[in-house]
């Protein structure tokens, strides 16, 4: 009898598991921002990227740590100092049936920085970059000077049909038209606000995915993604609100997968005005900007207790941070610690600075630009208040605050003394926020852009235009490596977590977390 | 009436005017687009060739009369983050909305007018009482709660309807709506209840005041005294009294429903103009708020002209005619 009901179990399952996955071949994902066209090459954003991804492949791929790994191009390598070779993947067709060759990367890096209309641009990625054909599967990319970041730089780019897609318009891979790829998915339908449908590709050159059809539908209000998931609307949802996380994986029914992302959150500070607008003496008097004293800037790191951040603020969803990239990343350095809470000591320091007795300032932050962004803000806030700092925190919409953060000021000035910010670094590794937020200002090379402190210090500066002319891989790290212990330990910026993004699904799929934030369906696999 | 017709079309177009000042002139003053729109990781000549095709480094009065150049030949502009005109997007996006307000309008009439009548009718009654208790209810809860609360019950704790989206669509008469769908209708059912809430507690309380009012009236009382039958007193006399101000109010509510649906559309992820606008307004893609709200703005205008004439088929006294002229 207990042998029957065993067997009669066992059968049952299985009959439930397989008509679970003959079920469960359609997936739906709930996304907190919708990508703004299918156009792969109209908007450099998060979410446009992520979603073209589904329908074309780059000549490099980026695994889920962003680690660089053949794409469409199955070898690279420099061949002089100014060129690069790539030979392309054999026996690739594109969802149309035509084949992939030399000739569609051509036109593809021809037509990606140049679409009309587009609010911002691949020409980041292309500039000063020229492509040849030399034969079928064979392209060499040439710089005017000597260039490292080439496979990092070309894996920004999804590669479209010289035949369908290169003479076509933003509305013609809106439409599907010109939405033909190599990708693991073919486009089916695009619908703004509604919902983004793609089928499997049966053909695909990689491992073929799981799901014969994913319907994407952005859900941007957070209460009702989570409500969508537990009403069974979607399998997952990207983005799960911190808040929900603890009541979410009380329940038995769903799971929780969470990953690390390329995303640092740090402090900036005004190191370049004398006079700094939201930094003033006890009493509102002004006062020489004490932020450019090192030991302040020291002192203000000291203060921050990242754990309580983390633990409290981020409600454990989120690693304090030490310097500008988690550990896995390519140019990180092994020398930096995450600096410990040390009150006392920053009092100390702060003594010794001549500021004993402490001044006041004002930190300003985004609200709705990162995970619990003014939170951070007001957590910060206080703990400088502890050390003698009374610090007033303004926060406000990242549509205001970008602007006035980067140029709010007379004469295009950052307007603000100290504030919160977050970056996310692309190209996968040290370089990317080295470059923008470390580097002296200039305009001129396109360095600095974010260094809204005007942090400036030859030393870091030489190390990172070398790092930037350094081919050979090994010397690149160390050099990307030294320039960060040496801005780190100068407290150019202050990090204070790395975010963790989490995203949650029903049972019997799980997701595998990427580094870049990206919600893909590659990723989503049965347990 | 076509004089009266044509003036207020005339007077319409200098609000709308007036309205494209103070619209364009205030959204040109917040924020910044360019940092919404360029990646982080772009550099400054990038940020400034954005600039420039925007046409943000102009002054700002050259910028108002290219958009109105424009505006004069139907172009309200390209949005900033779709690069497709703002008015066609707008289009796109109205059938949603419109059908979501159509139906709120329809339970707001459908569930608010008889309720309001029979609270009216039986004052002391503790139906009634109930009725008007739940109305306050109605009004003085927040769009946004309500709307979770409805999708926590229905969607996820019964089960009944979906939580979010708009479902399959239909084809009637040549209309694409989800109205002709039942999964279209089972997606319509709780967003359309959330935004009908304010509109049925307000339905209720207007019919109930002038059922009130009216049945103390002598024209009432010699109708009773004629013998007539009650029904028809009420549904004849009474309601064509009544309807004056539901339909005012109502006709105006419309115009509030197709424009200001953002909660509601936002929670239910509705891909309506609601989301679109909001959704412009935190990437700051100030042509598509400018443009919705001139077309609001004409909304408005032409939904009061579409209420005044109303007026006069409900009401003969009501004569078309300008007052000052």
């Amino acid at each position: 009898m207990k042998k029957l009901t065993a067997a009669t179990a066992v059968t049952a399952s299985i009959l439930a598991l397989s008509a679970g996955t003959a079920f469960a071949e359609k997936l739906t994902i709930g996304l907190a921002s919708e990508p703004t066209a299918m156009d792969p090459h109209f908007h450099n954003l998060g979410p446009n990227n992520a979603m073209t991804l589904h329908i074309f492949d780059r000549l490099v791929d980026q695994t889920e740590e962003q680690v660089l790994v053949p794409g469409l191009a199955v070898s690279w390598k420099p061949i002089d100092d100014l060129t690069w070779e790539f030979k392309l993947r054999e026996g690739v067709k594109f969802h149309d049936g035509s084949d992939f060759n030399a000739d569609d990367v051509v036109c593809t890096i021809e037509r990606a920085p140049n679409v009309p209309n587009s609010p911002s641009s691949f020409g980041t990625y292309l500039k000063g970059k020229s492509v040849e054909k030399i034969d079928e599967l064979t392209v060499h990319f040439t710089t005017p000077e000597p260039y490292p970041l080439m496979p990092n730089d070309l894996s920004t780019i999804r590669i479209i049909s010289n035949e369908t897609g290169c003479d076509a318009a933003t509305e013609d891979f809106n439409s599907g038209v010109a939405a033909v790829g190599t990708g693991p998915f073919k486009f089916v339908s695009y619908t703004p606000g509604e919902s983004i449908v793609v089928e499997r590709n049966d053909d695909y050159w990689g491992t073929v995915p799981v799901w014969s059809e994913v319907e994407f539908r952005p859900i941007s209000s957070g209460p009702s993604r989570v409500a969508a998931l537990l009403a069974g609307d979607v399998d997952m949802i990207a983005s799960v609100p911190t808040t929900d996380i603890t009541t979410l994986k009380a329940r038995d029914n769903l799971v929780i997968s969470q990953g690390v992302s390329n995303r640092v959150i740090y402090l900036h500070m005004d190191q370049f005005r004398e006079n700094s607008p939201y930094v003033k003496a006890n009493g509102g008097g002004d006062i020489k900007n004490p932020l450019m004293d090192q030991r302040v800037r020291k002192a203000i790191s000291m203060a921050i207790n990242r754990d309580a951040i983390v633990e409290r603020v981020m409600e454990g969803v989120a690693l304090p941070a030490g310097q500008l990239l988690p550990d896995s990343f390519f140019g990180v350095s092994d020398n930096l610690e995450v600096v410990a809470y040390d009150p006392e000591g920053a009092k100390a320091l702060l003594a010794e600075a001549g500021y004993g007795d402490g001044f006041e300032m004002t930190i300003h932050g985004p609200n709705d630009r990162y995970i619990n962004d003014a939170k951070v803000a007001e957590a910060v806030a206080q703990m400088l208040t502890r050390i003698g700092i009374k610090t007033a925190v303004e926060t406000m919409p990242r549509s205001v605050y970008f602007g006035r953060a980067s140029r709010g000021a007379e004469g295009n000035l950052p307007e603000f003394s100290f504030i919160l910010v977050g970056w996310g670094a692309g190209s996968s590794e040290a370089s990317s926020p080295l470059k923008s937020l470390i580097h002296t200002y200039n305009p001129d090379k396109g360095f600095g852009s974010s260094n809204r402190g005007r942090y400036s210090n030859p030393e870091t500066d030489a190390l990172i235009e070398e790092a930037l002319r350094t081919v050979d891989d090994a010397k690149r790290e160390e050099l990307l490596a030294r320039a960060t212990e040496i801005a780190i330990n100068d407290v150019a910026i202050i990090p204070t977590h790395f975010q963790v993004n989490t995203w949650a699904s029903r049972e019997g799929i799980r997701y595998i977390a990427r580094t870049d934030e990206y919600t893909l369906a590659m990723g989503v696999v049965k347990e | 009436m076509t004089v009266f017709v044509i003036r207020r079309l005339l007077q319409a177009i200098l609000v709308v005017f007036l309205m494209s000042v103070i619209v364009f002139f205030g959204v040109n003053v917040v924020g910044d687009p360019v940092h919404m729109l360029v990646n982080p990781e772009a550099d400054q000549s990038e940020i400034a060739a954005t600039i420039e095709r925007l046409g943000l480094d102009r002054p700002i009065w050259e910028q108002y009369l290219l958009f109105l150049k424009g505006a004069v030949q139907g172009d309200l502009g390209n949005s900033f983050i779709f690069g497709e005109p703002a008015l066609q997007l707008i289009l796109q996006h109205m059938p949603a909305t419109m059908e979501l307000a159509f139906t709120a309008l329809t339970l707001a009439i459908v569930i608010g007018i008889p309720l309001g009548l029979y609270a009216g009718l039986y004052p002391d009654n503790a139906i009634s009482k109930g009725i008007m208790a739940g109305s306050i209810v109605g009004f003085s809860l927040p769009t946004f709660w309500v709307g979770l609360m409805l999708i926590m019950l229905f969607a996820v704790e019964l089960g009944w309807v979906p939580a979010t989206g708009r479902g399959d669509l239909g084809s009637f008469l040549g209309i694409q709506s989800s109205l002709f769908t039942a999964d279209g209708l089972s997606h319509i059912f709780l967003p359309a209840l959330n935004l009908a809430l304010l509109k049925i507690s307000l339905a209720i309380r207007l019919t109930r005041a002038g059922v009130r009012e009216a049945m103390g009236q002598d024209y009432v009382k010699y109708a009773r005294a004629k013998g007539l039958k009650t029904r028809r007193i009420i549904f004849v006399h009474v309601m064509k009294n009544i309807m004056i101000p539901v339909v005012t109010v109502m006709g105006l509510e419309f115009g509030s429903l197709i424009g200001f649906s953002v909660v509601t559309e936002t929670i239910f992820a509705w891909p309506g103009m609601g989301k679109l606008l909001i959704d412009a307004i935190l990437q700051l893609d100030r042509p598509i708020v400018v443009a919705y709200l001139m077309i609001i703005v004409m909304f408005f205008v032409l939904i009061n002209l579409l209420v005044d004439i109303l007026y006069s088929i409900l009401d003969p006294r009501v004569r078309l005619q300008d007052q000052g002229a």
